[in-house]
């Protein structure tokens, strides 16, 4: 088991407001456009990112482009994670499912831009949390 | 020698000298001693063992030990053992906490990280992987768990899992904790104070490796789905955590402390987890890594016109700093454990603490004079002066300070009484005040020797029973500190002993597990118990017993009469130690510290014999 290699993070600002942050899979991909060696694609089936590692310069172009900065890095690896949806079947939605949660399941992608609104970095999520909550 | 689950490496820090340093484990000493707890008093007993008396555990001399086991990470929940010389009980206590730091702390390529000396100045360790850097912590001096949380985030850029101490901590308060995530604790020993004695704030790990390699990898995935479900099916726990307790413990089994223990029953319907699911919570389930039990909920309060936040209040905070102060009113509650969170203090060993005086001033043997102010059963805005006064030592609060036992001992004095005197209203078992579970109405599962006979005291997560080689004798307390499992997510101890060897390789059996691993690390605890010291020296003959409100007969509920008796207590006790290959006064015999490969304890423990009179 490897938590940072996970290509979901998690992030609390305040007590009992755990933000997940991934991939949302932007409608016009800016990291795709931003990577000058071509190491990112997008997977036709589920509309997930896929990095090939081969390519990879861990230049970090992906990580600017990106309005979430969702890319992540992490010791031993040797590029940029991004969640490739697990070819369909993501282990983390297996996971909270099989525990009970049932706080992710898996849907069909939109076809509206609206998507794009929840690329967001986590402080900015955190903020709107507190002051919807905790203010 | 190949090793499994952990590295069989810790992390050194020397603040004294302000050096780091990476320190071997051998994998014998892991098949030996486990880790978290077991491996804690390993090290301590090695290491301050044969000075053990002298070591003032305030002192630098004294160690701090943040532990995990080869289970961290692997099994589901996720839990670090927290000890040194306690400067509550002068033994070794396992004090365990949730804390993402556990997982970091092996991602980070260590099973553990031990901290030696004291600083001059304040200084926080911040670890990143092989980096690791003793870092100047003046401006985060002072600071309460919030402001601290969200200074750390605004210093490193980003969340990182900590360890820290509140203000109660820095002032040496011997019932601060070490705290984590705002409401984590590791309370029972006192370490909040030894981190302060080191001038210590904050133990901040960054691990991004993977964690280290199991033996039998399939084996692992299997049995981690097998507890996984049976964890997730304790739905219980899923839907109310321990708060049900507040009614279950204090209604049902009439095992809950009520004003210092006077009474331990209460029919108040406000005072349950029913009611305050309704009002309090802003979150539910709320749940540390990895975790499928998820026993913690977010509760929030407004008590005049500021807001306070608190897990819970979990059974222990409701029945320590609510019931056991007369305090019924949940949104005053929450305040008082969201304050005791913020400063930094052990909500149990505190409003043991608290609810001592209360009795006291009730009694008159304390005054205004002494406090300052009226002390006053269910009174919040007395309770919540005395707290604070507590955490920054303030006034009378500067002798609460020192526990509810070493206060008692200080007020007798002042009285000019003999401390028998004062000690009849401490609710507590060789310096630790017992946890929130009864033994009178015999309904609740501590045995009435779970806190008498000990190596932890009063903590209510380490008791002991009988028969001794089953999971009602403290080795199984000891076996789960040390593997490191949560004890609201161990399952059937057969299923964790698989767990553990399919993990590590090792084949541990049930018979190695109760008559060799458990029974070493227990025994051990025990001899640096009675060693014990500087201040404070226990007599098996007078101190393995209860305190003495539990020979009280209840006085209300449907147990009302029921009691237990000193002659039962000590026949089970001395049956207890028979079974453990202890001796009459609880002290493992010459026989069976060589049958545990304890050959330097033999002399140790000759002494200690002779200075006890009893050889």
């Amino acid at each position: 088991m490897w938590p940072s290699a996970s290509r979901i993070t998690i992030y609390e600002y305040y007590p009992g407001a755990p933000i997940p942050h991934y991939c949302i899979q932007c409608p016009d991909y800016p990291c795709v456009s931003a990577c000058p060696t071509k190491a990112l694609s997008v997977d036709q089936l589920t509309g997930a990112v896929l990095v090939d590692p081969s390519l990879c310069t861990l230049c970090l172009k992906c990580v600017e482009a990106c309005p979430g900065k969702v890319p992540k890095t992490t010791r031993g690896k040797s590029h940029v994670l991004i969640c490739d949806l697990c070819f369909g079947d993501p282990a983390c939605v297996r996971e909270c499912s099989r525990v009970g949660y049932n706080a992710l399941k898996t849907v069909k992608k939109p076809s509206n831009t609206g998507i794009k609104h929840y690329a967001k970095p986590p402080e900015l999520v955190a903020e709107e949390f507190g002051r919807k909550i905790y203010m | 020698m190949q090793i499994y689950g952990s590295w069989g490496k810790l992390l050194s820090v020397d603040l004294s000298a302000g050096k780091t340093s990476e320190e071997r484990i051998h994998p014998i000493t892991y098949r030996m001693f486990v880790g978290g707890r077991g491996l804690a008093t390993y090290i301590l007993w090695r290491e301050l063992g044969k000075k053990w008396g002298s070591v003032d555990p305030l002192g630098p001399e004294n160690m701090l030990t943040i532990l995990t086991g080869p289970l961290t990470g692997y099994y589901p929940g996720i839990k670090l053992v927290v000890s040194g010389k306690s400067p509550q009980s002068g033994g070794v206590v396992g004090s365990a906490i949730s804390s993402h730091v556990a997982y970091s702390i092996k991602t980070a390529g260590y099973d553990g990280i031990i901290v030696r000396g004291a600083s001059r100045d304040p200084v926080y360790i911040y670890v990143r992987d092989d980096l690791v850097e003793i870092r100047d912590a003046s401006k985060l001096w002072g600071l309460k768990g919030l402001e601290l949380t969200k200074s750390l985030r605004s210093e490193l850029g980003r969340d990182a899992p900590s360890l820290y101490i509140g203000p109660a901590g820095e002032n040496l308060v011997r019932t601060a904790a070490v705290m984590a995530r705002w409401f984590h604790a590791a309370g029972y020993g006192g370490y909040g104070a030894v981190m302060g004695s080191k001038k210590l704030k904050a133990i901040v790990v960054e691990g991004s490796g993977p964690l280290p390699p199991v033996a039998r990898r399939d084996e692992f995935l299997k049995l981690r789905y097998e507890v996984i479900d049976k964890v997730a099916a304790r739905s219980t726990f899923r839907v109310w955590g321990t708060t049900s307790g507040l009614w279950r413990v204090g209604h049902d089994t009439s095992s809950e402390p009520i004003r210092n223990w006077v009474e331990e029953w209460h029919n108040r319907e406000e005072f349950s987890h029913v009611a305050i699911e309704k009002k309090y919570w802003i979150k539910n389930p709320w749940a540390d890594w990895g975790c499928p039990l998820a026993c913690m909920k977010v509760s929030k309060a407004v008590v005049d016109g500021v807001t306070y936040y608190t897990d819970g209040p979990d059974y222990e905070m409701g029945a320590y700093l609510g019931s056991n102060l007369g305090l019924f009113e949940v949104d005053k509650v929450i305040a008082l454990s969201a304050l005791a969170d913020d400063l930094g203090l052990c909500g149990i060993q505190t409003g043991n603490t608290m609810g001592f005086a209360v009795e006291l001033y009730e009694r008159g043997l304390i005054t205004r004079e002494d406090v300052g102010y009226e002390l006053k059963w269910g009174d919040f805005y007395c309770l919540k002066r005395l707290m604070e006064d507590i955490a920054y030592r303030r006034g009378f609060g500067g002798v609460l300070a020192e526990g509810t036992y070493r206060a008692a001992v200080e007020v007798a004095k002042r009285r000019n009484l003999p401390s028998e005197e004062v000690l009849k209203y401490a609710v507590q078992v060789k310096g630790i005040g017992v946890g929130a579970h009864g033994i009178r109405s015999r309904k609740d599962y501590p045995q009435p020797i779970a806190y008498a006979a000990s190596v932890q005291g009063g903590d209510h997560t380490s008791v002991a029973g009988l028969p001794a080689d089953s999971e009602e004798s403290e080795i199984s307390s000891a076996f789960l500190d040390s593997a490191v499992v949560c004890s609201f997510t161990s399952v059937e101890e057969e299923t964790v002993l698989k767990f553990l060897n399919a993990v590590t390789g090792w084949g541990v059996t049930k018979e190695e597990l109760y008559r060799t691993i458990g029974l070493r690390i227990l025994s051990l605890q025990r001899i640096l118990l009675l060693l014990g010291g500087p201040d404070v020296r226990w007599d098996p003959r007078v101190h393995d017993d209860n305190p003495l409100r539990f020979y009280e007969p209840l006085p209300s509920g449907p147990y009302t009469n029921s009691v237990v008796s000193r002659d039962e207590v000590l026949n089970s006790i001395a049956e207890y130690y028979k079974q453990l290959g202890w001796d009459s006064y609880g002290i493992p015999t010459e026989e069976t510290l060589r049958k545990l490969g304890l050959y330097d304890a033999v002399d140790v423990v000759k002494t200690l014999r002779r200075e006890l009179g009893v050889s």
